[in-house]
């Protein structure tokens, strides 16, 4: 016997970040054209491994509460919720109360009284282990096994949830959802899935929503709408101005992703292999025959950094085109000559610190790689120190300032003086991190890695 | 007179990461034509990636995607993301030596 059939669903996504700001009309579009719930997500992996490290948001406190507003009050408007996930950029729990008090904040200046849901995502590495202990932690390639000396050894780490978390915070009355760690999708994906829409559709349109108006023909002009039902999902951008096409939305499966038409999620995975997409009018677009596996283990996949050392920069700049000429003679020596100098003056040994000469305008940014053989106009020189703490990579960095300022190329016999870009010439970076997991631990209940606390308005 | 390359064939060439740990990139091609030079795998295959990125040939994986006129490629980030040495944080410019790499001319022209 057939089911009752379910409703559409539409997701209004306002953009690929929280803070990242939007024209507050493409909401109230959104709303218009039946919104029936708000989900945004608020961080990523994407900026590297210093915000997970550090728990520290790349955004700042004000674009989030301009953000906020414009999505809490008109949520609170039309009944519908908002699901915010990976709060804080990397979804550290300090991540979550930072975002909850900003929110806070706004409700209490808008007379608002939402209930919120705080899912917590960090996780504890004595707990991990156990399950490292017990052969249910698997690297993801390109890593390997996972040593428990790794997990001790990260600052922070985080569970990328799946949409179950998120759910059962909806079911237990949240208005508003802050989720720490979530995948990217499942912050979209959550709600049609609660609503009983199946898992092809509901994944495929939260992959194509993740970034907001990024699968448009103007990413720049607003997010976008889409609605789910039992056979595929349409999606639109809220700017009447702006137009999807099949290849535009098509496009967006294969952003961010090593594979294009599978996409593993913790509970199965996506397969939009024979996805059809096609154009509704001229700014609308149809999407149908995307598929979803469920996977025969759950799964959460981990994140987590570590310190590497403390780090030091430096920066002057050459315009000389004698030294430009023989630039790589000039860049070889200058390595030589501050190992020289620091071995000399700190008495410290190649692998005691490490540090990185960068030719900006030459090839800092491809290094090696560079395909470009042509002599440069000006060329910026960084020196990037790293050592085990910040006193030892700023000594280093002074000791290479003189010949950061005066080095000649080998073949001149006279000094040059380059041109600093400030005073001082040293600016200290603190901590650096690096990400040290790719793993996934083998998981029987979906919620158990994660913790809800629930709250309302001015208690959050 | 300059080589013709993949990127004055192609609408988009461009690279991101795909987490910490992979560097995707896609060669958005603006016809068929296009397509079918990008594509071929006597001319872009794991082989060419590995050189160009001095990467292991067996890391590298090529998607064709014909509806889309696309080629995607992916492989694992050989400087770890972030570290001392990493020079380009979301690995958004690394599909310049792919963008340039020179296309054969034609067969059947000039002659």
């Amino acid at each position: 016997m057939d089911s009752q059939p379910v409703k559409p669903v539409r997701v209004l996504s306002p953009s690929g970040m929280l803070g990242a700001g939007w024209d507050h009309a493409t909401i109230e579009r959104g709303l218009a054209l039946g919104a029936d719930v708000i989900s945004i997500d608020a961080g990523s992996t994407d900026s590297g491994p210093y915000y997970l490290g550090s728990a520290t948001p790349k955004t700042t406190a004000k674009a989030v509460a301009r953000d906020l507003r414009s999505l809490l009050t008109a949520a609170a408007g039309a009944g519908i919720p908002v699901i915010v996930g990976s709060c804080g950029t990397s979804g550290t729990d300090s991540g979550v109360d930072w975002v909850a008090g900003i929110a806070a904040e706004v409700m209490a200046q808008e007379g608002l009284n939402l209930k919120v849901a705080r899912i917590y995502s960090e996780q504890n590495a004595a707990r991990l282990k156990e399950h490292l202990d017990a052969g249910r932690i698997h690297p993801l390639p390109p890593l390997g096994p996972l040593h428990a000396e790794t997990l001790e050894s990260c600052t922070h780490i985080v569970g990328a949830m799946g949409h179950e978390p998120i759910v059962a915070a909806l079911r237990a009355g949240a208005q508003v959802v802050l989720a720490g760690r979530a995948t990217d999708t499942a912050v979209a994906a959550a709600y049609p899935l609660m609503k009983g829409l199946p898992a092809g559709p509901a994944w495929h349109a939260a992959k194509i929503v993740e970034c907001g108006g990024q699968c448009t023909g103007n990413p720049r002009a607003g997010g976008v709408l889409a609605t789910i039902d039992a056979d595929g999902f349409t999606i639109e951008p809220l700017d009447p101005k702006v137009s999807c096409t099949p290849i535009s939305v098509a496009a967006h499966m294969l952003y961010e992703t090593a594979n294009p038409f599978e996409m593993r999620e913790p509970d199965g995975t996506l397969d939009v292999r024979d996805a059809r997409y096609t154009a509704v009018d001229d700014r609308i677009v149809r999407v149908e025959g995307s598929r979803f596996h469920v996977a025969d283990q759950y799964t959460i996949k981990l994140e987590g950094a570590r310190i590497t050392g403390y780090e030091t920069m430096s920066f002057t700049a050459i315009r000389d085109p004698l030294i430009l000429a023989d630039l790589d003679a000039w860049a070889d020596l200058m390595r030589t000559m501050i190992k020289h100098r620091v071995g000399q003056t700190l008495e410290l040994a190649d692998h005691e610190y490490a540090f990185d000469l960068r030719l900006y305008g030459h090839n800092a940014v491809l290094g090696d790689l560079e395909p470009e053989t042509g002599p440069p106009r000006e060329v910026g020189v960084m020196l990037l120190v790293n050592a085990p703490d910040q006193a030892t990579a700023t000594a280093i960095a002074k000791v290479a300032n003189p010949l950061m300022l005066h080095l000649p190329t080998p073949a001149m016999d006279y000094l040059p003086s380059l041109a600093f870009a400030s005073s001082p010439a040293e600016v200290e970076r603190g901590a650096a991190y690096e990400f040290v997991l790719n793993h996934v631990v083998d998981c029987d209940d979906p919620t158990s890695l994660f913790r809800i606390e629930m709250a309302e308005g001015a208690d959050v | 007179m300059s080589e013709t390359t993949l990127a004055d064939l192609a609408h988009e060439v461009r690279s991101k990461n795909a987490g910490p740990f992979w560097v995707t990139m896609e060669l958005f091609m603006r016809d068929a034509d296009g397509y079918r030079i990008a594509a071929d795998e006597s001319f872009l295959n794991e082989r060419v990636i590995a050189g160009l990125y001095r990467v292991e040939e067996s890391t590298v994986q090529i998607f064709r995607i014909p509806s889309l006129n696309v080629v995607k490629i992916s492989f694992p980030r050989p400087i770890s993301q972030g570290s001392l040495r990493d020079r380009d944080m979301h690995a958004g410019q690394h599909h310049v030596p792919l963008a340039r790499l020179p296309v054969g001319r034609p067969s059947g022209r000039d002659r």
